[in-house]
Formats: C-alpha cells, structure tokens, sequence
C-alpha cells in the first residue's frame, strides 16, 4: 500500500507553496496555451517566448491540486532556458515515467501502462530516471493513478504550446 | 392532498447503528482504518437484502423477460413488471404500470425526454429553461438539442446561499416550453420548491423535467403533489444496483411521446415497410432491460420503505445538522460550506472549501483515513463558474452514516490541515 509519503515528497510540497515562474508573459508575442483536467475542472495557463529554437522563458498560471501546481512549477523552472529539442526531450522523458507500471517500480523495465496517455513516450528502458533530477520526486504520483492526469497537465499544455509555437514559426 | 406513499410522520427513528450491520461494505477497512462512507450523492451502498434479492433470482428464476411462455420466464416477467410497480408506488405514480420506464440510469432518462419529447415538441426559437444548479445530465442533452434545433436556453440562477432567485420567474418562463429542474441539488443540497415551479411553470404552458437523483432516497416522494411532468432518478444512489435508472412520466405525455431506442421489445409489429411501437411503457425499453437490477431496486424501495422515508430525511436533517455544527465549531473561517445555512432547507449533501488546500489534496489525506469524499466539480461546472471555484470536495450521507462517521471526517481533515500548513 503506497503510503502520502510517496505521494508528497517534501520538493513536491516546497513546489506547491512557493511555486516558480508564477504568471503570464505578455501574449503575443509569448505563445498562450490553455490545458484542462476534465475529471476536476482544474485548469493551467502556460505561456511561453521561443526563440531561436530556444525556450528562453515560460510563466505557469490558473489554478490547481498541489500536484498539479508543484509539477508545473518543476516542470518550468527545468525546461526554462533549455533549447526546444531538450525541453521535447525532458517531455518524453517525464511522460514515460508518468506511464511506469507501479508493478515495475523501482526497476521500470517492463511495458509501461500508459492508460488515457496519448503523447509518445519512449519505452521504459529508455527513460532515464536520473535524469529528470528534482523532477524524480514526482515519481510517486503513479502510484496514485488518479492523479497521474494531474501531473501530466502542466506537460501535455507545454507540449501543446512548443507545437503551437513550431507552427507559427 | 394526493396519499402519502410511505410511512407517516409517527414512524419510529432511525436508528443508525442498527441499520449499519445490513450493509457489509461498512465493516470492512482502508489503510488499516474502519471504511467511513461519506459519498452516498455518487452512489449509495447495497443492504444484504438487495444483494440477496439479486442472488435469489439469478439463481432460481432468470429468464428474459417478455419473451418465453415456459415457467420461469413468466415468473422473471412477473418480478420485472413487480418491480416497476414497486418502483412507482414508492414515487406515488397514479399509474405504476405504464408511466414507470426502466433505463440504464437517469442520465439516459432525461436524454430519453430531451430526444422523444424534445424532437416532437421544441423547434427553432423555443426556450427551455434550466437551473444555474443542474447537473451536466439535465444541461447536455439540452444543449444537444440546441446545437441541432436551434432553441434557447434561459437560465434560473441561485444566490449567494445557493437558492434559487425566483424575483423574476414569471419573465424567465414566459414563452417557455419546458423547465428542467433538479429536486435537490448534488452540490449544495438545496431543497427546491419544485411544487410552486411547476405551478409557475405550467401555468406559462412549459412542461416540467425533474431530476429527481439525489431526493427520491432521501425524503418521500409524491410526484402528484410535486405537480412535475418527467421525474428521473437511479437506483444506485437509493441503495439499490447500477445499470437501472427509472423515468417517471404522466401517463398522457408518455402515450404521445415516439419510441428512444429501436429494437427488439419497443415494438408490436415490425415488417419490411416499418414498424409499430409497443404500448408505453415498454415503447420506450428496447432491447433487454436490466431485469435483475429491477429486482434489485424493487427490493431497495422495500427496504427504504420499511425504515421509512420520513424518518431518513429526519436522521439525515439530524446528521448533516451535526456535522455543519462540528466543522464550523472545529475551523470556524477555515471552512467555507457551500448553499443554505440551514439544515432543514437542505439535503445530506456538504460540498466545502477547505482553506487554501485543493479538494483532490483533501480527498487525498482523508483516503488515508479511511474517509471517502468527492473532490471535483461534481458534473455541474456551471455552478462551480457561479461558485468561483474549480472544485469542491463533498461529504454526502446516506440513511447509514452517524455522527461517528461525522467525527472522523473532522478528525482527517483537522490532519489535512496540519499537512498543509
């Protein structure tokens, strides 16, 4: 029985009261996107400058569970600055961890249960845990998996907006 | 005054503890905690009699129904059609045979209304009217219906304590052609007057729609003093099996109204040129119905009926009286309770913003304690919009909850609290 522990990593809680990137970037130019968790009514708004193939800023706003706020606010301060391949990459990476079977957890390689995931995810023995740094302390939510849509919002609307900003290009 | 349907008001009170042992989901545990059940307006828990009822005729009598001439498929067509006259009795149907139509639940039987008298009734420009505090089951279908004819909705809001204002009632009715009510909100628990709306409502020539899901179990229901012309509801959240819900209907509406569904059942004729539809309320079942979650439900409303529906809405008055108190008494301005403030004008039904801490978080932690409540925007976002907030979490209580159950609800989220502090 997973314990809240796993759950609410003390990184997640910090993220959670004092969220990073906190805002909008003024749009246009910044790209606005808008995400939406129809099981809770939760909603994100990521804005974000590309250029140059680089993510050189990104604001987070609307509201949410701890979460979906820590995550987002995780998920921003580690793809601010980082070129879009990277900030795809880091993408993939955390949504193949989000799709980790509990039954595989700690190992992580056998098929992943991706469930109502729809972003392409590499496969498990690919995904690189260590990687994701302070992103990992999100690792536990899928033990939970009603709230695996609540940490993959914040990604699934980034994603959304890296193509919307590819596309205006 | 139409007759009461249930027991009077002299019926003996309920007595939680007793009433608790038929109910064998209560004795089991979570987290290594006593299961404390407090999300009855999702769906209520099963007594041993419904489960037994269930058991007792899959095992000795299942047929399908209306179809075989050998014993045991008369006696499944028997206990069907025993069912749905249970069914109505309860609800005080003046015509339980043919104005009770089985569905999958009450969201199919108000989809069912919207399509069969919807599409033979409402045109380019005709208003139907809906409450600011409906469940998405009684918004969509109407919104459906919209998009492809083109009608308007007009919109009851609520006030600040989540009741109706009903100042200009007779504006917003006027040209309308249906009203589409809920008896008691999910969210709130707002009793509506939907005797006096239905009054209003009839009388500017509009048909009347009620949801009827989360009142029918709790308090009794007499669809003649209601003055109502549809009434759905479900058997899951009145202790009976899913898969079953039931529209009530007048029996002159229903006779005019075009069959739902087509197949097998709806019909009395078919031929290669067309086909008769059956006599209500069959016209309105195609297909295999859910036969044993009729007999589940018929024993549910025996069940009901034999603690008395007075004596839960006393208990559950009683109860949600407590726990209002409690949750105030414990965090005072920490806790926000959504609609009226007083017990008697509501259902068991408390939705509450708990600080600053988001519902799923509160659902969460107290999950930990054994505690089930529902976080989310409870299939009503209009009314969350109107609220001002995403989500709420729900406690919701059924004739089993007792104050107890009230105790420990404060005691997890009093550690809710101090998680997130």
């Amino acid at each position: 029985m997973p314990g809240l522990e796993d759950l609410y990593r003390e990184i997640i809680l910090d993220h959670y009261r004092s969220p990073r990137n906190r805002g909008e970037l003024e749009s246009p130019p910044a790209v606005r996107v808008e995400g939406f968790n129809p099981l809770c009514g939760d909603e994100i708004v990521v804005t974000l400058d590309v250029e140059d193939g680089v993510l050189g800023d990104i604001k987070i706003a609307g509201t949410g569970c701890s979460i979906s706020q820590s995550s987002a606010s995780l998920m921003s301060a580690a793809v601010k600055g980082k070129t879009v391949e990277e900030a795809r990459d880091l993408i993939a990476t955390f949504k193949g961890m989000m799709s980790i079977h509990e039954s595989t957890l700690p190992v992580g390689a056998a098929s992943g249960d991706a469930g109502a995931e729809q972003v392409e995810a590499p496969e498990p023995e690919a995904i690189d845990i260590d990687a994701l740094g302070e992103l990992a302390a999100l690792q536990g939510v899928v033990k939970f998996p009603v709230r695996i849509k609540c940490a993959t919002l914040s990604w699934n609307t980034l994603a959304q907006g890296l193509d919307e900003a590819a596309a205006s290009a | 005054m139409a007759e009461l349907t249930t027991t009077g008001a002299d019926a003996p009170a309920l007595d939680a503890a007793t009433l608790r042992k038929d109910f064998p989901i209560l004795a089991r545990e979570v987290h290594g905690r006593p299961l404390t059940y407090l999300d009855s307006a999702a769906s209520s828990q099963r007594p041993t009699a419904v489960l037994d009822a269930m058991r007792e005729y899959d095992e000795t009598t299942h047929a399908n129904v209306h179809r075989g001439v050998y014993a045991i498929a008369e006696e499944a067509t028997r206990r069907f059609e025993a069912a749905r006259v249970n069914v109505g009795r309860f609800i005080g149907a003046p015509d339980p045979g043919r104005e009770v139509v089985f569905t999958k639940n009450a969201t199919e039987a108000l989809n069912l209304v919207a399509h069969s008298w919807g599409r033979t009734h409402l045109g380019r420009g005709d208003v139907v009217v809906l409450t600011e505090m409906e469940h998405h089951a009684n918004i969509v279908p109407w919104h459906m219906l919209a998009a492809e004819r083109g009608i308007e909705l007009r919109w009851l809001p609520i006030d600040d304590d989540g009741r109706l204002v009903l100042d200009d009632l007779d504006a917003v009715l006027d040209g309308a052609k249906l009203l589409g009510l809920t008896c008691m909100s999910n969210v709130l628990g707002t009793l509506n007057p939907v005797a006096e709306l239905a009054a209003a409502a009839h009388a500017a020539g509009a048909v009347v729609v009620a949801d009827a899901c989360q009142s029918v179990p709790h308090q009794p229901t007499d669809v003649s003093a209601l003055g109502v012309d549809f009434l759905a509801f479900s058997a899951h959240k009145m202790l009976g099996p899913t898969g079953i819900g039931v529209l009530w209907g007048r029996e002159e509406l229903l006779a005019e109204l075009p069959p739902f569904l087509g197949g097998g059942e709806m019909i009395l004729d078919v031929r290669k040129d067309g086909f008769t539809p059956n006599d209500i309320p069959w016209r309105f079942e195609a297909g295999t119905p859910p036969i044993t979650e009729a007999v589940g439900l018929g024993a549910a409303v025996d069940y009901l009926r034999a603690v008395g529906m007075d004596a839960v809405r006393a208990h559950e008055v009683s109860l949600t009286a407590y726990a209002m108190d409690a949750l105030t008494e414990r965090f005072g301005d920490g806790i926000r309770i959504f609609g009226p403030a007083e017990a008697e004008d509501r259902g068991g039904v408390l939705s509450f913003a708990f600080g600053d801490v988001h519902p799923h978080d509160v659902s969460q932690i107290l999950d930990e304690y054994g505690v089930c409540v529902r976080a989310g925007h409870h299939c009503a976002k209009p009314l969350m919009r109107r609220l001002g907030v995403n989500a709420t979490a729900r406690a919701s209580f059924g004739p089993y909850n007792d104050e107890h159950d009230v105790d420990t609800l404060v005691d997890a989220l009093d550690a809710a609290g101090r998680f997130f502090a």
